[in-house]
């Protein structure tokens, strides 16, 4: 996995350089970015609200124990903003969407559908690449916002309804809007959109490598899907690191 | 040379000492040939012997190990040579993008360079259909088609570059004889018709005999004979004869 990194990076660069053509691709980018919303809307939300459910069935009780049930609503808010949000729904998408991504150019490079294309002198990255990742690069924030939202109405709905913890809405909501910064938020959408651009990359470059008929397509879609999700923890780690050492030094 | 839009007319075509390799394995092993502006130029030879990777270096999708190819003189490394010359491939399996209409795919080189406004575009595709005979197929989708179609499709989509060369890869494999006999027409009616220069690497000898003005037979990545038919038909050379008079023969 790790020896086709540089081919990666080095696609994502192209389709970077590839951007002052995103306007004549707007079509392409519009009807990427609907499907990605519409294939994926009702799953985010029943996802994010039941994670948020379960982060505070798991420590809600625990904290009211310890007397700390003002710090329920916090520490959902942030677990669900920071991390929680970003990671599940970028491994939500790299399933559902990276998955398809690979598999549609994996069955044209094997079908010779993009070496028509550049006998027709059209660059596969600025026709097939560049929609498909500045969709997904708009898309998956958008998504995160709205799984961050659901989340926390989910943690909301159990430490409500929850007789371990009978925290109810608006104080849930009054300590989350003590603890969570709206940096805590922006944190979670900059990671997500790094993580798009992962899944994007990482998805077009098994598709285009793509060879050996059906059996082929599979192993990339597999690969997609595996090689996001491991790049997807690791730059979760290092971006946390990061954003950690800005905040240490005051830089945020 | 600089070829009217309208009124394109064939290029020359030069290959010298052409050599590939893939592994161990040397699949070209000097190929020279040369094709003259206008002329139809068959390339026959056995499964495996090097014919559709020729055609792969031919239209730039692969690169030479050793050799030289010229488009009306100038090496096909050349920057922009894609710019100066039209040049054109129907694939063997017709390489049309199955996501879009037939009408879609025919126009797809214009509308993605912008050459034409969409009114125009329409009318121009709705021409090359109707050429080779797909007007009511306009609107429909590749996986509709028959595989005559199929390549009758990926004909009118080479025809909307209108191509100073065509190269066509087993341009009648899988097709029943009446289909083979029309695609056949069709490439000498383009001829006829536009003067473009056509390479075609087929394995099919009634088409070859049929539509060549002149052809090369090539046997394990090596030209075995350059002639008018009568002329390959009469060559000595055991393997070109082998392939040519390959017959049923039952046994009583």
């Amino acid at each position: 996995m790790f020896s086709n990194v540089g081919q990666i990076l080095m696609l994502l660069w192209r389709t970077l350089q590839a951007l002052p053509h995103a306007w004549r691709q707007r079509q392409k980018v519009f009807d990427q970015f609907f499907e990605i919303g519409n294939a994926s809307l009702l799953m985010v939300c029943v996802l994010s609200f039941f994670i948020g459910a379960v982060i505070c069935l798991n420590f809600g009780p625990a904290l009211v124990d310890h007397s700390l049930a003002t710090a329920v609503g916090g520490v959902v808010g942030l677990a669900i903003a920071k991390e929680l949000a970003p990671v599940m729904m970028a491994i939500l998408i790299a399933g559902r969407i990276g998955s398809a991504m690979a598999a549609e150019i994996g069955s044209m490079s094997v079908y010779q559908e993009i070496d028509a294309l550049r006998t027709m002198n059209i660059n596969p990255i600025q026709y097939l690449v560049l929609p498909r990742v500045i969709a997904i690069a708009f898309a998956l924030p958008m998504l995160v916002i709205f799984s961050v939202l659901v989340g926390w109405f989910g943690g909301a709905t159990v430490a409500n309804y929850n007789k371990a913890m009978d925290i109810p809405f608006q104080v849930f909501f009054a300590n989350l809007k003590d603890i969570v910064e709206l940096q805590d938020v922006v944190n979670g959408i900059f990671k997500s959109f790094c993580f798009a651009l992962i899944i994007g990359s990482v998805s077009c470059h098994q598709g285009l490598t793509t060879i050996g008929g059906p059996r082929g397509i599979g192993r990339s879609v597999t690969k997609a899907v595996v090689n996001s999700i491991v790049l997807i923890v690791i730059c979760d780690y290092l971006i946390t690191s990061f954003w950690f050492m800005l905040t240490r030094f005051g830089l945020l | 040379m600089t070829a009217s839009s309208s009124q394109p007319s064939g290029v020359g075509l030069v290959v010298r000492s052409l050599r590939k390799s893939f592994g161990d394995q040397e699949v070209l092993k000097g190929v020279d040939f040369t094709v003259q502006p206008g002329e139809i130029f068959v390339i026959m030879g056995p499964s495996g012997s090097g014919k559709s990777v020729l055609l792969k270096q031919l239209i730039g999708l692969e690169h030479a190990d050793e050799g030289d190819i010229l488009i009306n003189g100038e090496p096909i490394t050349t920057p922009e040579i894609a710019a100066r010359y039209r040049m054109a491939l129907v694939f063997q399996s017709g390489a049309l993008l199955n996501s879009l209409t037939v009408g879609e795919n025919v126009g797809l080189y214009l509308s993605e360079h912008r050459l034409k406004p969409e009114a125009e575009i329409r009318q121009i595709v709705q021409e090359k259909l109707a050429d080779v005979g797909l007007k009511d197929a306009i609107d429909k989708l590749p996986s509709e088609l028959s595989g005559g179609m199929k390549k009758r499709a990926a004909i009118a989509r080479a025809l909307v570059i209108e191509p100073q060369l065509i190269l066509y890869d087993e341009p009648t494999s899988e097709l029943d004889p009446l289909s083979s006999v029309m695609i056949g027409n069709e490439i000498l009616n383009l001829n006829r018709r536009i003067g473009v220069t056509s390479l075609v690497v087929s394995h099919d000898r009634d088409l070859a005999f049929g539509i060549a003005h002149r052809i090369a037979v090539i046997v394990e990545g090596t030209i075995r004979i350059i002639g008018t038919p009568a002329e390959v038909k009469q060559c000595n050379d055991p393997l070109v004869q082998n392939f040519l008079r390959a017959d049923f023969k039952r046994e009583s």
